[in-house]
């Protein structure tokens, strides 16, 4: 039997049975949506109609649309195609590598947290798409045929690698996801009055019922799935700072850039999933099920990475020095002190000072504080992106090609886009599969409950106690 | 693996209220001569699988089988492409410079290892879209716990089983016949 230390703070509180845990978060799915839920939606719509509009004038004229000129060849679509994929990252580094750790806190945040994930990939995904301009060819970036239009595509090139990079992260995140969605899908099945939620909760939960043998098998692949998992979350960052860091471009030809990228993005997406989570929990109710502690956990990675991250810009810095190459030195002196010295200054603060404010414990507790500070931190990693990328770019060797880079209303409508279309993706998943993992959270009942109730397994929906022919198929 | 449909297949059933209860349940049932079909539970209970006797799963040599075919798979193509059927020399090296492409031989492997274990996976459990779970009881992925027993399998009467599940802390037990 497995004893938990009294030390341990818990994980659940409000005394939940199994019937709880499956009544709280079942109720979101089967009821009718709520208000604020239908408010949320309809805002979120409204901005994807905008973005799309953006996006398919973007398509129609082409780039010239964006602020890009000769000098500065990248701005906001791989700013924010970075920004995207990094907030994926924390919903991989939650199932996955806190699965392999075995911190039960992940059970409670690791689903929301994974479609996150999935919607984060397709948000950048469709960045890469903008970005080529004819995304009709883009099929060109797979390995075809020299006959079928282009010569074979380039395995040295980084872009290449990033092809195959990001659509297996998002293949495998979305098998990752749906695999643990299967048995919760299943319990809401079984519940279903309606016909036709019990049609379609009964094909996607692919005929599940839950045999010990079944469970094993899902556990062991469920493992494995974290292991490849892991060093495929990793190995995506580094890719996407390989797009930059193989390059020759001072303040890009960077090799600390992978570990530095890969810590930014956990940073990031927890910062994100903060956000969402602290939403989540006052409008669903979750109180019981997110509690302070996971606030607090994820807090605490926050502080980590986001301390990796300042010690990241400080290394940059020296080595900038220390290499002793002029044109590295003045990159980095032109982002501290060049015409984009608040692009900088503004990445320095909010990814480096501000979450220093979460070693306090009352900080890290605090819904108020917590919330603020995660959208600082993405506001400043959206920064640190746009810092790297533009300002890098806007001045190099040749002093009669500096430039500046100016936004136009289709480079902010098109980030818009991914903005309505991330939480538009969101919301219909909050309301139409459960935002928690039951099975996982029941799992840990036993063992990180504040309390336990008399009989921890409760009273199903639609059970009497006393007359206990709950089941319609008993003879 | 799913039960067999044939008409005349009668189940006891004994629903349990404890996941620690079920698994204690399960040795002191089979102790008592009684055959178990399977049990069902809403979240996996650790050593239920040791307790029913199952063998340990072989998934994980599917698993590293596929991850291989998908590192093969892409040394084949980036040899093919780049050493073979288009060779061109970038950046000095050689055609078929093999530690830029260990990026894209490590994405294909884990690519192929997740897709073909999970397919694995549903194949070997019979899980589909269109198949329909033989549920003993509705319950059993809710909050209750619930063993099957085969009753063509065993030689004990209806009456003799029932008591066993009682005994080993059933809260109740039906009949299920498909």
């Amino acid at each position: 039997m497995h004893v938990t230390s009294p030390v341990r703070t818990p994980l659940v509180t409000g005394g939940k049975t199994y019937a709880d845990v499956t009544e709280d978060i079942c109720k979101q799915v089967e009821g009718k949506p709520t208000r604020a839920w239908t408010i949320a939606f309809v805002i979120s719509f409204v901005v994807l109609i905008y973005g799309t509009c953006c996006v398919f004038w973007t398509w129609w004229e082409g780039l010239g649309v964006w602020g890009l000129n000769k000098t500065v060849g990248w701005a906001w679509d791989i700013t924010n195609f970075v920004w995207w994929v990094g907030i994926g990252h924390a919903g991989t580094l939650i199932s996955a590598i806190l699965l392999l750790f075995r911190m039960k806190y992940r059970t409670s945040i690791n689903r929301a947290a994974e479609a996150m994930t999935i919607f984060a990939v397709l948000c950048a995904a469709s960045f890469i798409l903008m970005h080529m301009g004819r995304p009709w060819l883009a099929y060109w970036a797979l390995p075809l045929p020299n006959t079928f239009g282009s010569l074979w595509v380039n395995f040295n090139s980084p872009l290449v690698w990033d092809v195959f990079a990001i659509s297996t992260y998002f293949t495998v995140s979305l098998v990752f996801w749906y695999m643990g969605l299967v048995p919760d899908l299943a319990t809401i099945r079984d519940r279903a009055t309606s016909k036709v939620s019990r049609y379609i909760y009964g094909a996607f939960s692919l005929g599940w019922n839950g045999g010990a043998k079944t469970w094993a098998r899902y556990e062991y692949i469920s493992l494995i799935l974290a292991g490849i998992s892991t060093p495929l979350v990793l190995s995506v960052h580094t890719i996407v700072s390989m797009d930059f860091a193989t390059s020759v471009i001072p303040g890009w030809h960077t090799t600390i850039f992978p570990p530095y990228f890969v810590a930014g993005a956990i940073f990031s997406g927890f910062a994100m999933v903060q956000n969402l989570m602290l939403i989540t929990r006052v409008v669903f109710k979750l109180e019981d099920y997110i509690t302070f502690e996971h606030i607090e956990s994820m807090n605490k990675i926050i502080l980590l990475t986001g301390s990796i991250v300042g010690v990241a810009y400080i290394t940059e810095f020296f080595i900038a020095w220390y290499s002793g190459v002029e044109y590295e030195r003045y990159a980095f002196l032109n982002r501290m002190m060049g015409p984009y010295w608040w692009a900088y200054w503004m990445m320095m603060s909010c990814n480096v000072i501000s979450p220093q404010l979460f070693w306090s414990r009352r900080i890290r507790r605090s819904i108020t504080w917590t919330f603020v500070l995660s959208v600082i931190v993405n506001i400043g990693m959206w920064f640190e992106r746009f810092v790297i990328i533009v300002t890098s770019l806007h001045r190099d060797y040749l002093p009669s090609s500096w430039a500046m880079f100016t936004p136009t209303m289709f480079d902010i409508g098109d980030y818009i886009f991914s903005f309505g279309f991330f939480f538009t993706l969101f919301l219909l998943f909050a309301k139409f599969l459960p935002v928690i993992n039951m099975f996982e959270v029941k799992a840990i009942i036993r063992s990180a409950s504040e309390r336990l109730p008399t009989s921890v397994s409760g009273v199903a929906k639609g059970e009497s106690v006393t007359n206990p022919t709950f089941n319609k198929n008993v003879e | 693996m799913s039960v067999q449909h044939n008409d005349s297949a009668k189940f006891l059933v004994g629903v349990y209220d404890d996941d620690e209860v079920v698994l204690k349940a399960v040795t002191e049932v089979k102790s008592a001569g009684v055959r178990i079909h399977e049990v069902y539970s809403p979240f996996p209970i650790h050593g239920l699988d040791v307790a029913l006797g199952h063998p340990r799963t072989r998934i994980g040599i599917a698993a590293f089988l596929f991850g291989l075919s998908g590192l093969l798979t892409m040394i084949a193509l980036t040899y093919y492409t780049m050493g073979y059927d288009w060779p061109m020399i970038i950046g000095g090296k050689d055609h078929y410079a093999y530690p830029a492409y260990i990026p894209v031989m490590f994405e294909l492997t884990v690519l192929f290892t997740a897709l073909g274990m999970v397919g694995t996976f549903l194949v070997s459990n019979g899980l589909g879209p269109t198949v329909k779970p033989l549920m003993f009881d509705l319950r059993s992925t809710d909050n209750k716990f619930v063993m099957a027993i085969d009753l063509s399998k065993n030689k004990q009467s209806e009456a003799e089983i029932a008591t066993v599940l009682r005994a080993s802390g059933a809260a109740e037990v039906n009949v299920k016949q498909f």
